[in-house]
């Protein structure tokens, strides 16, 4: 979580500077734009290939049928028919993957008025028209984990999606990956760095240790839950007759897949104390935390992240925009990589996401990361995390065609994603982009004008800020 | 001089003006009250809806029904006989959706503090407690299934008047606040002695209210999730105490009982009941998350709102649901479409002015009837807001414009919708034996010349009321009556109010029509809102705005009283209460219309 009005400002100041093409595009488009590509077979050819798991392939081709890898090497032929891109001079890498991303949600990130919201499920809400989606394929991101806030220790249910712009809400849905759960441990959901709304009462709970109590009483209900419904349906199976079923909750329905096994926690922490603390509460409800989400101390602890087996998901470098940012350093990601942890680099934030290449290139400053260790902390790493490495996160035969194409190496600062491709089609095309621009700088003109003689004598009310405005939803979100 | 002349006449003209209009609003109570229960309107075309029009025709009616329809039908003696020539008779209009007759609309009881509730989460069931302090689907936030509008129902809310006047004759008027705000009733726009000679069918539809995020913490549910998961546990819960309930009557012995609960009891009511659900969704998006929603709820449901409906009418035609569509198109300066069915809207977009997602929404809404039409799907239209019945009319005559057949327009406003409410066998059209209630118009009804002449609402007459526009700009316009009786909100104010400590200020440029309805804009630092709805009932007003934030609607409710040139009164964003004060700059002289002079 970040929540520093200054570093937020700056970072739209330089959204608006750097992206302001794509932006302005972006703020354009209307009902998205169905991905290109009719054909089935398309060659990339003639490109520097990042596999990520089988090194880097000079002047390599690519061939993709129906959206899955099918062949890649130095030697491959076009197929008649195909749809064939030449990449000389360009590099193509396995599509981003952005293991804590808050795009693409409608009507409020967070349900932040109780501790545990499990209730609450982000697959409801997901919103296939936020631009943000677009603004990401621009950055090269294909893939999202789609999480709540952190207003309260237990969040709700998170979903994976595919970043395919143009289809509707189940149509992004990564098919396949499992759901997931969003904790937060820390200063958020204590509220501590929140005003209290006057005549409401205050929420519980106010300390860390109030925290570990909210989780802890969640999974307790949870486990005496599963115990009704197990008794209840053993009951109903040997043949007793006017059983009163238990009533189904809703909050209670995700912590029991939780201890199943069927749905990850993917929780925000800080702080090595509690960071240790959620991995015990764990343990005592033989659950499995699947990965720790900024997890900014994890360098402190990183011996016993790696022996648990969570993955950590953590920010390039930031720090100090709260009390319990204080210790971060930029190393974090580099220790906890030497120590075994596996872990990835995440945006928290749809500016940030535009650029993940270049954050993860700063592990090679900050820590000595190689370059292919920087790489694997935004492509195969996250999908680790999110156990969706069989189908993403390596340019492997057999594996879903999503990359995205970059006009230099991927960890320089002059990289800029010309094509990105998810399942063999094409999402976001920059040449096509700015080509489109005038088309729908005209229609925009036009309707302003067939719009104009029926409000004109209104005084041009305006409509207050919306999907597109900028810095729209930045003081909530609360990442 | 000659100016000097006009000084000295134009108070009288004022004055005349003035004495015209009150006349006018008194002419609109029904035309005697001790007419007689038969008439005979003959030589007029009538537009049965029904079966074919009827060039010259007659219709009889007897004590509120229709007795006989046709080019030869005989005219008892004694009735009264009405001479139709060049005039045209509709079946009286169905509005789908709106909270006329209920009175202004009140300002959510949950504000401050609440009743009761018991803290901790004890009491389920029990009273509905503030919004603010609601701590989870237990709590039963906004929630009242149990209040009816047949119940509610206020015969002296001067919009049925108005809505009357404009061929309006029947509604399904719903209460509006909350998650599950009550239980719509289908209600005849009438007079009488008792509200309750109004009602036609007292229990005709569950609307639903999803607010899209409200504040992400101000009470469970505040966030668009919390609220769709809070609805559905809601139907589980209706359901399982059912089921429950009975299991336990049949076997109570050695068993827990369950936990009365009165939403449980009320919801399940309906659901046995089969009464239609009403689950909105107005973007393309609320749509399809409406689509896959409801049907997993166990309900019949019906879609409301469906304003980006032109983006998947296929889609809609496969669900087989009806669609009632919001009638009150987008407009510029508006976050969207407002009221229930609306909320999904798009805000602008920022420094760039509106989106061309928001512009081709303004532009192709209109164009959703058409589309839906031709895809088979039945769909009815509801008022949701729009300001006067004339514009409902428009804005239908916007969607005959693009493309939408004008007889499957009219079917829409008449038996289509009577069909849907399941009032079909009593109202929607021009047939022996079905309740009186028609339109007589000098035109075709959807052409913007065309004015009302007569209404016949259960057999009674009523003379059309002069056309009220509503105002094009927000200046101040002179010579208005105001309300009878009542103190006008006219002109441009500034409301004053303090957020945690800070004070802030709002212009509000309000107009007041003569049925009390006031239109108008308000602003702040964010932004330019319409009025979605507001009335003004003596010197105590009511207004409502959607106001777009953080990519949210928040609705906001204001009630207060007018007294001069100030204001005073609370506005409740869904459970918080804020009192504001607000003044009327240079209402002494220069910048009001005459019409503050000439008022009592």
């Amino acid at each position: 979580v970040k929540i520093f009005t200054n570093n937020i400002k700056n970072k739209l100041i330089l959204c608006g500077v750097v992206a302001s093409l794509a932006i302005a595009a972006v703020c354009l488009s209307s009902r998205p734009s169905q991905a290109q590509g009719g054909s089935n077979v398309m060659l990339i050819k003639n490109a520097t290939i990042l596999t990520i798991t089988k090194g880097t392939i000079q002047h390599g081709s690519i061939l993709v049928r129906n959206g899955k890898i099918a062949e890649v090497g130095a030697n491959v032929a076009a197929p008649a028919g195909a749809n064939v891109i030449d990449a000389t001079g360009l590099f193509v890498m396995p599509g981003i993957i952005d293991c804590h991303s808050h795009i693409a949600i409608e009507g409020g990130v967070n349900e932040g008025s109780v501790s545990d919201s499990s209730m609450a499920n982000i697959a409801d809400v997901l919103n296939p028209a936020d631009p943000d989606i677009y603004r990401d394929l621009a950055g090269g991101v294909t893939v999202a984990n789609v999480l709540h806030g952190s207003a309260n220790a237990i969040g709700g249910q998170t979903i994976v999606i595919k970043l395919r712009w143009g289809a509707n809400a189940d149509g992004l849905v990564f098919q396949g990956a499992l759901p997931g759960i969003k904790f937060a441990l820390g200063e958020n959901p204590k509220r501590s760095n929140n005003p209290n709304i006057p005549g409401q009462v205050r929420r519980y709970p106010e300390s860390r240790l109030g925290v570990e109590d909210v989780i802890r009483q969640s999974f307790t209900e949870a486990v005496a839950y599963k115990k009704e419904w197990d008794d209840y349906n053993s009951a109903k199976s040997a043949g007793k007759t006017n059983l009163i079923p238990p009533r189904r909750d809703l909050r209670l329905d995700p912590l029991v897949e939780v201890l199943e096994g069927k749905r990850y926690v993917h929780s925000h922490c800080y702080r090595a104390d509690e960071i240790l603390m959620l991995l015990r509460v764990s343990d005592e409800f033989h659950f499995k935390v699947r990965t720790l989400q900024h997890v900014l101390e994890g360098y402190k602890v990183a011996k016993e992240l790696a022996a648990y087996g969570v993955g950590a998901s953590t920010f390039s470098d930031w720090w100090s925009y709260k009390q319990e940012a204080w210790d971060a350093i930029p190393y974090n990601a580099a220790i906890m990589t030497q120590k075994g942890v596996i872990v990835s680099i995440n945006s928290d934030d749809a500016e940030e996401a535009q650029h993940l290449n270049q954050e993860a290139a700063k592990t090679i400053k900050y820590g000595g990361m190689t370059p292919e260790q920087a790489i694997k902390m935004v492509t195969i790493n996250p999908a680790i995390q999110l156990g969706i490495d069989k189908q993403v996160g390596s340019i492997e035969v057999g594996k879903d065609a999503d990359f995205v194409i970059y006009n230099h190496d991927p960890l320089s600062v002059y990289a800029v994603p010309q094509k990105t491709i998810i399942d063999g089609k094409i999402y976001f095309d920059r040449d096509k982009d700015i080509a489109g621009r005038a088309d729908l700088a005209k229609e925009k003109q036009t309707l302003m004008d067939k719009e104009r003689p029926a409000t004109g004598g209104r005084g041009g009310g305006r409509g207050g800020r919306g999907p597109g405005g900028e810095g729209s939803s930045i003081q909530d979100q609360e990442k | 001089m000659q100016s000097r002349g006009v000084r000295r006449i134009l108070p009288a003209l004022a004055v005349a003006a003035c004495a015209i209009f009150v006349f006018a609003i008194y002419s609109t109570r029904h035309v005697r009250a001790d007419e007689p229960p038969y008439f005979a309107i003959k030589g007029a075309r009538i537009v049965p809806v029904s079966g074919p029009p009827i060039a010259n025709g007659t219709i009889v009616i007897s004590k509120g029904v229709i007795q006989s329809v046709g080019a030869n039908v005989s005219i008892p003696p004694e009735a009264r006989v009405i001479d139709g020539t060049g005039l045209t008779i509709y079946p009286g209009l169905i509005d789908a959706g709106t909270d006329v007759g209920l009175g202004a609309p009140v300002v959510a009881a949950a504000a401050a503090g609440g009743r009761g509730g018991g803290g901790g989460g004890g009491g389920r069931g029990a009273a509905t407690p503030g919004l603010l302090n609601s701590r989870g689907p237990e709590d039963r936030p906004a929630t009242t299934p149990w209040d009816f509008a047949a119940d509610m129902l206020k015969s002296d809310d001067a919009r049925i008047a108005t809505w009357r006047g404009g061929g309006f004759t029947t509604a399904l008027v719903m209460p509006r606040n909350g998650f599950f705000p009550g239980q719509g009733a289908v209600v005849d726009f009438g007079e009488g002695d008792r509200a309750e000679g109004m009602v036609v069918k007292p229990v005709a539809a569950l609307p639903i209210n999803l607010n899209g995020g409200r504040g992400e913490y101000q009470g469970f549910p505040s966030a668009l999730m919390g609220d769709l998961s809070y609805v559905r546990q809601v139907f589980i819960d209706a359901q399982w105490y059912q089921q429950a309930q009975s299991a336990y009557d049949a076997n109570p012995k050695g068993n827990q009982r369950p936990m009365y609960d009165r939403t449980d009891v009320v919801v399940a009511q309906a659901i046995g009941n089969k009464e239609l659900v009403l689950w909105p969704g107005n973007t393309e998006v609320d749509i399809e998350r409406a689509l896959k929603m409801a049907p997993t709820l166990g309900v019949r449901w019906a879609l409301t709102g469906a304003q980006e409906g032109y983006a998947i009418p296929d889609a809609i035609a496969a669900a087989k649901v009806p669609v009632f569509i919001n009638i009150n198109w987008p407009a510029a300066g508006q976050g969207g479409g407002g009221g229930r069915g609306g909320g999904g809207g798009f805000g602008g977009g920022g420094d760039q002015g509106d989106t061309l997602r928001t512009l081709r929404f303004r532009d192709r809404a209109p164009s959703t009837p058409a589309k839906l039409n031709a895809a088979g799907v039945k769909f009815v239209f509801m008022s949701e807001g729009t300001g006067t019945p004339k514009d409902v009319l428009r804005n239908v005559a916007k969607s005959i414009a693009a493309g939408l057949p004008a007889d499957a327009a009219l079917r829409a406003l008449t038996l289509g919708a009577a069909e849907i409410l399941g009032v079909s066998d009593r109202i929607g059209s021009i047939e022996p034996g079905k309740i009186a209630n028609l339109v007589v118009t000098d035109g075709d009804i959807f052409a913007d010349a065309t004015n009302v002449k007569w209404i016949f609402v259960d057999g009674k007459m009523y003379a059309a009321p002069p056309v009220v526009e509503a105002p094009a700009g927000g200046g101040g316009r002179g010579g208005r009556g105001g309300a009878p009786g009542g103190a006008d909100i006219t002109g441009t104010w500034t409301l004053t109010y303090s957020v945690q400590g800070a004070t802030q200020e709002s212009t509000a440029a309000l107009t007041m029509g003569a049925d009390g309805n006031i239109t108008g804009t308000m602003s702040s630092q964010m932004g330019t809102v319409q009025i979605t709805r507001g009335h003004m009932n003596g010197n105590q007003f009511t207004l409502s705005i959607s106001v777009p934030a953080n990519g949210q609607t928040l609705d906001i409710d204001m009630s207060g009283t007018l007294n001069g040139n100030t204001l005073s009164g609370s506005m409740n964003v869904m459970g918080q209460s804020l009192d504001f004060t607000g003044r009327r700059p240079g209402s002494n002289g220069d910048e009001a219309g005459s019409g503050y002079e000439v008022r009592q």
